[in-house]
Parts: C-alpha cells; structure tokens; sequence
C-alpha cells in the first residue's frame, strides 16, 4: 500500500542504489591483486587511497579492500591512484560473461 | 488638531524638542501625537525642521505638515534663509529663540510673535553641549507660554522620563527661565 | 492613561521582536531600518533580549542565516527595504519553498534606479509572488501587534510572513505605542514548533532536487514532485486567511486591539465611493473621506492590511456597493498597472461588481501625500465618471508627466 506524502518540505534519507544499479554503467571492471594491496600484505590499516578516492563510495576500507560490483561505475581512479599497482582494469562485458 | 513646525539647524536639537513636546502634550491628556524630523540626511548647521502634531483624537494623518499652527525657530538667523512665516497658517504663532523684541524680530502679518533670548538663558543656567548652548529644551518653555497648550508641570515630566534626575532638573531650570522670559505681542486685529 | 510609550515605527518592531522571545537575528543595516537593526543589537549587548545576534555582510546572507537558524528550530526575525529586500529576493522564494515561519520586516522603500532612501511600496511589492504572507501596518501601533501575530500566523501554517511599513513616515516618525507585557505575549504565543527536527542520529538531506514527477522511494512512500510540494504551499497559503482572522481575533480578547484581519473598513456601508491603500496612506484615506463626508460626499475608506494572500473574497463583499472605487498605490507592475488595482479586478470578475475603478499611482521616492490631494483626486474621478467616462487610466498623482 503507497502512503501518501505528508511531508510539506522537501526531505529525503540517504540510502544505497538511490540512482538505480550503477554497476550496469560499467565497460571496466576494477581487479585488486592482494597480493601487492598494502593494507592486505601488512595484515593492518594502511594506504586506502583507492577509498580516499573513489568517487561513489563502493570501495570497502578492509583487509582486504573490497569493492561494490553492484555500484562501482568502472572510472579507473582506484586503479589510477594506487600506489602498488595492485588495481587492473579489466574489459566489462563479454559475450557469454 | 495644532500643527508645529520647528525651524532649526543640525545639531540644536530640533528632533528632541519636537519630541518632547508630543510626549508632554500626551501627558496633558492629548491622545493623539506625533513627532518626526526631516526624513533623509542631515548636516550639522544646516537648516532642518521637525514637526510635532497635538490632538485630542488619535493622529491618522502621517504626510508632512505644510501649514503650521505653531512655528519655533531655534536660530534667528534662519529667518533670512528659510521662509518661516510662508509656513505658518494666518493667525498662527511665531515663536523665536531672539534677544530681540517681538516687534523687532522682523515678522509683519497676521501672527502672534513670541521672543525669548533662549541662548542667554542656555548660558547662564550653562546648559550647554559640546561647547554651545542648548538652546531647545529653553524653547519649550516659551512655547508653553506662548501657546498654553502644555503646562510647566508635564513639560517637567516628560523631561524627567527621558534624562537622569540631574540633567533633567537642570534642563526644567531652564524651561522655567524661559517662560518666565518670554515677551507676546498678540498679532494686530 | 494607558502605559504607551511615544516611539517610532522602528522601535516598536524592535520591542515586538524582542517581547516574541527571538533567538536569532541576522541582519543588515539599510536606511531606513538600521534604527531597528541597531535597537535590537543593543537589546542582545544588554542582555534585554536572549538572542544570537549574527552579524552578515549582506541581505542575502542575512536571510541565508535566518534559514538556516529556523530550519534548526529557533524563532528567528530580520528586516531590511529596498534593495536589501532585493538582494535577498532568491532567498525568499528559498524560505516559502522550505515552509519555513519566519518574520521579516520591510521599511517600505523605493527602489533604485535611480536611488531613493525614501519610502514606497516597490520593493514589497516586487516580491508578491515569492510565497510570504504581506501584511502592512496603517500605524505604530499596528506596527508591534501585527509583529507579534505575525509569529503565531507563521508558526500556525508554516509560511514566512513579511510585515511591511512606511520608512520614515512610520520607521522615523514617533506615535504613541501601547506596549504589552513579556507575560502576556509568552502566553499569547505558544513556542515555535519546527515541521523538521534536524537530528544527526537522523540524517536527512533538506531541499535537494525534486523531479517533475512523483517517485516511490526506497520504503514504497510515493514522494512528491516538486509540483505538489509546491501545491502544498499554495493550499496553505489559500487556507492562512483563516488563521489570519482567528489570531486577530485572538489578540484583540487578549490586548484589546483589533485590528481588522485581512482588511479593515472606515465608514463603508453607506459609502459611494471608497478609497483605498495599503500602509500609513489608508489611514491618511480615513482622514480624506471625514473630509469628503463634511462636503456632503458618502466616502469611505478601505485599507487592505493583507496583501498577500490576497483578501479575494472580503473585497468582494466590502467593495460591492459602491459605485467608484479609487485607489492609491505607493507601487507599479511597470508594463501595467498598481498590483492591487489588477488585483481587485480580478477579484472582482464574475461577482457582478461593475463599479468604476480609477488607480492612482501616488507617493513613489517619497513624494508627500496629503489628505487633501486624496481629497481633489477622488472629487477629479467623480466628475469624470458622472460625465460619463467608463475607463479611467491610472494617474500618477501629483507628478509632472508629458
């Protein structure tokens, strides 16, 4: 049942996937090599510029660094801005993916 | 409704005196007063006009007063500059700080003149601001005087309601000096 | 005698402001309300008034300030004329949209250019379509009680509320003032009660983009566009009349002053021609049709004390009567005519009323009316309308035109 507007001013909560499945905007897929991820390989909080810098907020500060597929829109600045080169952008899309 | 205009110069205090009045003339049982100064920006030494309305009935009209009952001028040498009696209905009175006498003070024509040396009455009583006499506060007395529309008693009132006990007892020394000092030379016929 | 005080326009919304309890003030001085400004700067220093007195380095800020501060809950209050007025213009149509209850001040001004510190109507005028209730005061007096019944209409139907009065004619011109007690205007005035409680255990976004059309969000609460959130506004607006009334009403059992709701009549049931203004000039119009009726005329006098929302309904009913309608407008829609003249034609369509309409443009930069120039101007209409003349144009009174 849709309940009706009450509000009389212009109100909203943030909320995740507000703007819909960002993920499908994709055509590369960032792909972490743990192996060279600073925070991973030290087993302890470190580095995190692909969070610092990522401009949807997908990216997940832990050990290890995760990143939302559902959201993340492929920009590339993680990659970009990784100090380890642990980040690859990978082609989105295949056929039969 | 009495209408008065208060010729004077930035500075002399032409705004209070009006003010004064309307709170005094509200004291005497009028319900209906207004008082305002020149609207806009002003010099000091330039001549400016107040206005102060009486009535017994609640004041409606708020345009600025063109033909006064009552004039008061503050500076005797405004009467070479401004024309005061062009805004003074006939059979109006004139009331002038001057220590001329009403028949020397230069107005011809159908009015009442009042004189007071209000400026030696500022001195003696040293009343004074900033180094010159206060020469408005002296001018309620005479227009007490002169008009008998406010008495001594609420002018002393109103000055008591707007000043610290000392300033004010000083200031109604003066208001006294002044009625008693003015000289009325009813118009002619 | 009551306990009046003799005080200027200023320094009565100055004392009004601050018997209202306000917490915040931002605002930035303009002749001529720098008086107020001042007054109530000097009542927080001293302590008379509990209030955050933000200092702003404009208009525009000034009413940034008050958004931010009543969107937080707390009773806020500014003033301005003129070009301040102006220069805050988008923050007015910011402050209806958010349906937020603040009261602002306008010291009737004309606008430049060119300059003019002296008083008309422009500048309020100029804003009629931003979403403000406008209410202008006749007097001093009206001056502190529509102040104070400006919260409670405010805080009643969430809608800032603008209480319009003549600069220097009424800001700088001292009249006695009945003042009432802090008491009695707590208990007149319940505290202010916020539609949205900022809350950082809540978060909340405030006034982002709506699209045009509804959306259901992310609980299946289908939420409104920006046109029914705009709708909204409206239908408040069109239900403030009410509130209107009733705190009128209200305020005169509680201080004894009543002053008219969304207008107010002087010797109009038997009248044949009725003057009308808004502000300090309808009631100089009272004193003009007194004059009419000694020479034998039956005038009266409305003064239209809201503007807006625009008093449809009552005009039709006080006006209905009469056979010329002359009206004085401090203001101009440039391109046409005086908003109320437009105004009342519109209210009047389809109500029968075919009364003569004559509006005159009157007092702009300043320029003095006197009651008897209403006087002429009224006996000038009526001649022309008995000599048979349907439409007359709008006058600009007593102005050099051609």
């Amino acid at each position: 049942m849709k309940k009706r507007d009450e509000n009389i001013s212009a109100m909203c909560k943030p909320t995740v996937g507000e703007a819909g499945r960002t993920g499908d905007w994709r055509d590369l897929r960032p792909v972490i090599d743990h192996s060279k991820c600073t925070p991973f390989v030290k087993k302890k909080a470190a580095c995190y510029l692909c969070w610092l810098y990522c401009p949807e907020a997908v990216v997940k500060a832990g050990i290890p660094v995760e990143i939302d597929l559902e959201y993340c829109k492929g920009c590339g600045i993680c990659a970009e801005e990784c100090p380890s080169r642990a980040i690859t952008m990978v082609r989105e899309g295949q056929c039969n993916d | 409704m009495k209408e008065v205009i208060w010729f004077g110069r930035g500075g002399q205090g032409a705004v209070v005196a009006a003010q004064i009045l309307a709170e005094s003339a509200y004291l005497e049982g009028f319900k209906g007063v207004t008082s305002a100064p020149t609207f806009g920006p002003e010099r000091r030494g330039a001549p400016v006009t107040a206005s102060t309305r009486i009535s017994k009935d609640p004041i409606r009209m708020f345009s600025q007063v063109e033909m006064a009952d009552i004039a008061v001028v503050l500076d005797d040498t405004l009467l070479g500059v401004v024309d005061v009696k062009g805004r003074v209905r006939k059979g109006g009175t004139i009331i002038i700080n001057t220590s001329c006498k009403p028949e020397d003070a230069g107005i011809d024509g159908d009015f009442d003149v009042a004189t007071v040396d209000a400026t030696g009455v500022a001195l003696k009583l040293r009343l004074m601001k900033e180094g010159a006499p206060l020469i408005n506060t002296p001018l309620l007395g005479a227009f007490a005087k002169a008009t008998g529309i406010v008495s001594l008693e609420n002018i002393e009132k109103a000055l008591r309601s707007k000043l610290p006990a000392a300033a004010a007892s000083q200031n109604f020394e003066t208001v006294r000096a002044a009625y008693e000092g003015t000289v009325i030379k009813k118009a002619q016929g | 005698m009551t306990d009046a005080r003799i005080i200027t326009g200023n320094q009565a919304a100055a004392l009004a402001a601050r018997l209202c309890d306000v917490q915040v003030v931002a605002a930035y001085p303009i002749t001529p309300q720098s008086q107020l400004a001042e007054i109530l700067s000097q009542y927080v220093e001293s302590g008379q008034l509990r209030a955050e007195y933000v200092r702003v380095e404009g208009e525009h800020s000034a009413m940034t300030v008050c958004i931010g501060a009543s969107t937080v809950g707390a009773r806020v209050f500014t003033a301005t004329s003129s070009n301040g007025l102006l220069y805050m213009h988008e923050q007015l149509h910011w402050a209806a949209g958010s349906r937020l209850p603040i009261v602002m001040c306008c010291v009737n001004r004309g606008v430049g250019a060119p300059w003019s510190i002296f008083n008309d109507q422009q500048d309020s005028l100029a804003q009629r379509d931003t979403g403000w209730v406008q209410m202008y005061c006749r007097d001093n007096q009206e001056i502190l009680d529509t102040v104070i019944q400006a919260y409670k209409i405010a805080e009643t139907v969430y809608a800032p509320v603008m209480v319009c009065y003549d600069g220097f004619v009424l800001s700088h011109t001292m009249m006695p003032v009945v003042t009432p007690s802090q008491a009695a205007v707590r208990k007149f005035l319940p505290p202010y009660k916020p539609h949205t409680i900022l809350d950082a255990n809540n978060p909340m976004t405030i006034n982002s983009v709506l699209l045009p059309n509804q959306r259901p969000d992310s609980e299946g609460v289908l939420r409104d566009g920006y046109m029914e959130m705009r709708c909204k506004l409206q239908s408040a607006l069109d239900k403030t009349p009410e509130t209107i009334r009733e705190v009128n009403r209200q305020y005169a059992e509680a201080f004894g002053r009543d002053h008219g709701g969304m207008l107010w009549t002087h010797r109009t049931e038997d009248a044949e021609v009725i003057l009308s203004s808004m502000g300090s000039l309808a009631a100089e119009a009272t004193v003009a049709a007194d004059a009419l009726r000694e020479e034998g005329i039956r005038a009266g006098a409305v003064g239209i004390r809201v503007y807006r929302p625009f008093p449809d309904k009552e005009v039709v009913e006080v006006y209905r009567r009469a056979k010329a309608i002359i009206l004085f407008e401090k203001s101009i829609s440039y391109g046409y005519e005086g908003g109320l003249c437009s105004d009342l034609k519109a209210a009047f369509y389809g109500s029968g009323i075919s009364a003569v309409i004559h509006d005159h443009v009157a007092g702009l930069g300043g320029r003095d009316v006197k009651a008897r120039e209403l006087v002429a101007a009224v006996k000038a209409s009526l001649a022309r309308s008995q000599a048979g003349e349907r439409e007359l144009k709008t006058t600009w009174l007593n102005c050099a035109t051609e």
